[in-house]
């Protein structure tokens, strides 16, 4: 007996529109918002064509206005809707974090568990495109500080796929980090590819030399470098964190019990990063189960530059990775 | 686009209600104060005192199911809304019995029942959450109104001129109910805003808008009816300026050094209750025996809410991480 599995090959940017298109369908509560997602089609076409099936009532063109429509959505969610606010980059969230971190991280507290917020921000981030300093930051960490929200990072075209309608479930506010470099990257999806988990992280690779942790964008290079070191007979396990908060520490110690050697690398910057919360629990719990200690690969501490050699140098690559795999292991 | 508001004197039995309910605030901050001196109300506490008949006046033309947004200065605006007196005193002492169970204090009452959404304590940061609120009633086809107060401080905010833009680009049914008590804080309102006349803000975004005697309850709720039947007949977005003013300090640690006693002194001539009670005496509505029952019976609420509040619980300890997340992480 055998079964055949359909599958598509779909770029990231359209399992993502797939994943919207779907929830549209699935929910008469979801409608999408932000700047240019309507006629424009979406700043990174995420949302092209989505005006034209669903209508300027559910694929709503805003003002340039992101506190007041990342606000708007919080207040929709509260009146019963499921919005999904679309905010261009993460850069350019910060306009809106007194919404997201005074209100919708806080509503529910502070109203003794009265109110939920079931909303759904997705935003792109990170370097990789020469977009110099305001269009290319990593601030996915900062926001992951934060009780009361969720913050994940699909790196693959199955999450892209699969995290918005479980984020649209939840009943409290989920971020969504896509990658910008990730938009044209592509894969095989099943057709019938739904909906995934959000809590856990993923075994990317396995392997028992050592235990990469990353996430985002940066996860393709840490499974070049992953192949580049099995060459050399380094077997790195990589661990895709999918989840930014909470942290999913049982998979990612899980890896490091096996490994005793970390390496995290992280599009943030070092100081006060996710990389450095990671490795200070891995040192807390692991301490006494290490071999090496723990090293890091994150963004320098520059903004990012705009010519193309500087932004690269700038950022976690597939050869610095592989290095300070290396380093831990000689 | 100027909104015509009417100050057609409305029935005799809602004027002793708007009476009773500016009491029943004035008392209930009085005894407040009185609490924050004895050490059980802490925080911050932001009184309400003198600016009665905006909450009241305004509320009056909303039905259970309006939404309202306030500010951190919201124990009018709850008790207006119906708000139970007990548990907002057991809010303001952090008791589990409190409205918002005791996690939000003085500057976050919230409440389901009467589609109470705050208690919202950074300035201007309500404005986006009440168009919101709007938005879901119109993708809905809900006839709702949701009223949005704020002071003067928050029109120098941007969220202050992307929610009316909004607002007024999506005809959604928002009441932008400005409480314009002259001072954001400390800062006087032409020391902060380059143009004063607040409805000319909002007519420059197309809505209509009125300035109001925010020290006359009956001009309040006239105005108010007027505004909200607006919207609810799809007029979309309106604005109303209330006019008024703060008698007390912005908050308990305020030593005033910006404006004159002799300033306060004179809007006191103009204080809402004594203008609403002097009114209802002089018609022969309310006599000194009906005031006197009225006086007792608000006492009576009060004391009951003090009581309440008094016999609260503290929550235990153990519960501290809850209301995080709906499903704990």
């Amino acid at each position: 007996m055998s079964t055949t599995v359909a599958i598509q090959h779909v770029t990231y940017r359209e399992a993502l529109r797939q994943a919207l298109r779907d929830a549209l369908l699935r929910d008469p509560r979801v409608f999408l918002i932000g700047e240019d997602v309507g006629k424009y089609g979406g700043s990174y076409a995420v949302s092209k064509g989505l005006l034209a099936e669903f209508g300027p009532e559910r694929i709503r063109d805003t003002p340039l206005s992101e506190s007041t429509f990342v606000g708007a959505g919080i207040g929709a969610a509260l009146g019963g809707m499921r919005p999904i606010v679309e905010v261009m980059t993460v850069n350019f969230c910060l306009l809106a974090l007194d919404q997201i971190v005074n209100n919708a991280a806080t509503i529910r507290h502070m109203s003794g568990g009265q109110f939920s917020i079931p909303l759904v921000i997705r935003m792109a981030t990170g370097a990789g495109r020469q977009l110099a300093a305001q269009h290319a930051h990593s601030l996915e960490g900062w926001l992951a500080h934060i009780p009361g929200i969720r913050v994940v990072t699909p790196a693959t075209v199955e999450d892209a796929r699969g995290m918005l309608w479980t984020a649209l479930e939840d009943p409290d506010p989920v971020l969504i980090f896509e990658p910008q470099t990730l938009y044209n990257m592509e894969g095989d999806l099943a057709e019938s590819a739904g909906a995934v988990e959000i809590d856990r992280a993923a075994v990317r690779r396995m392997g028992a030399s050592l235990t990469i942790v990353t996430y985002g964008a940066t996860l393709h290079k840490a499974l070049t470098a992953a192949s580049t070191l099995a060459q050399e007979g380094i077997e790195a396990e990589v661990v895709d964190l999918r989840t930014l908060r909470p942290l999913d520490m049982t998979t990612i110690e899980a890896s490091v019990r096996k490994t005793r050697r970390v390496v995290i690398a992280d599009e943030g910057w070092r100081s006060g990063s996710l990389s450095a919360e990671i490795a200070a629990r891995l040192g807390e719990r692991l301490f006494y189960n290490l071999d090496a200690p723990i090293a890091r690969v994150c963004t320098e501490e520059v903004p990012i530059p705009y010519p193309k050699h500087l932004e690269d140098a700038a950022l976690p690559q597939a050869d610095t990775i592989a290095a300070a795999a290396r380093a831990l292991l000689h | 686009m100027t909104l015509e508001t009417s100050s057609a004197a409305l029935d005799r039995d809602v004027a002793v209600v708007l009476l009773r309910d500016m009491l029943r605030i004035r008392r209930f901050e009085e005894k407040c104060a009185e609490l924050y001196s004895a050490g059980k109300i802490r925080g911050f506490l932001h009184l309400y005192i003198g600016e009665e008949a905006v909450a009241v006046g305004a509320m009056r033309a909303l039905t259970p199911y309006d939404a309202v947004v306030a500010t951190y200065r919201e124990h009018g605006h709850a008790l207006a809304r119906g708000i139970d007196a007990g548990r907002l005193m057991a809010e303001m002492y952090g008791k589990q019995e409190g409205c918002s169970r005791g996690r939000g204090g003085s500057m976050h009452v919230f409440d389901a029942a009467a589609r109470f959404y705050g208690g919202n304590a950074i300035v201007g940061g309500g404005l986006p959450i009440a168009v919101g609120l709007a938005l879901a009633d119109a993708m809905t086809h809900r006839a709702r109104v949701t009223a949005c107060f704020f002071g003067d401080g928050a029109v120098a905010e941007g969220e202050f001129h992307e929610s009316l833009n909004l607002a007024a680009l999506w005809k959604l049914p928002v009441l932008f109910a400005c409480e314009n008590n002259l001072y954001a804080m400390g800062t006087r309102i032409d020391r902060a805003l380059s143009q004063t006349d607040l409805a000319a803000k909002a007519r420059a975004y197309g809505i209509p808008s009125a300035t109001v005697d925010g020290m006359d309850v009956l001009a309040a709720a006239a105005a108010t009816q007027v505004a909200a039947e607006r919207i609810r007949a799809g007029s979309g977005p309106q604005f109303l300026e209330f006019r008024t003013y703060r008698f007390r300090a912005h908050s308990m640690f305020d030593a005033e050094l910006y404006r004159d006693k002799a300033e306060v002194e004179e809007w006191k001539q103009r204080d809402p209750i004594h203008l609403c009670a002097s009114r209802l005496e002089a018609e022969g509505v309310v006599d000194r025996a009906a005031r006197a029952a009225l006086d007792a019976e608000v006492e009576a609420e009060i004391a009951g809410a003090v009581a309440f509040a008094e016999a609260g619980t503290w929550e235990p300890v153990e519960h501290l991480t809850r209301d995080v997340y709906t499903r704990p992480l």
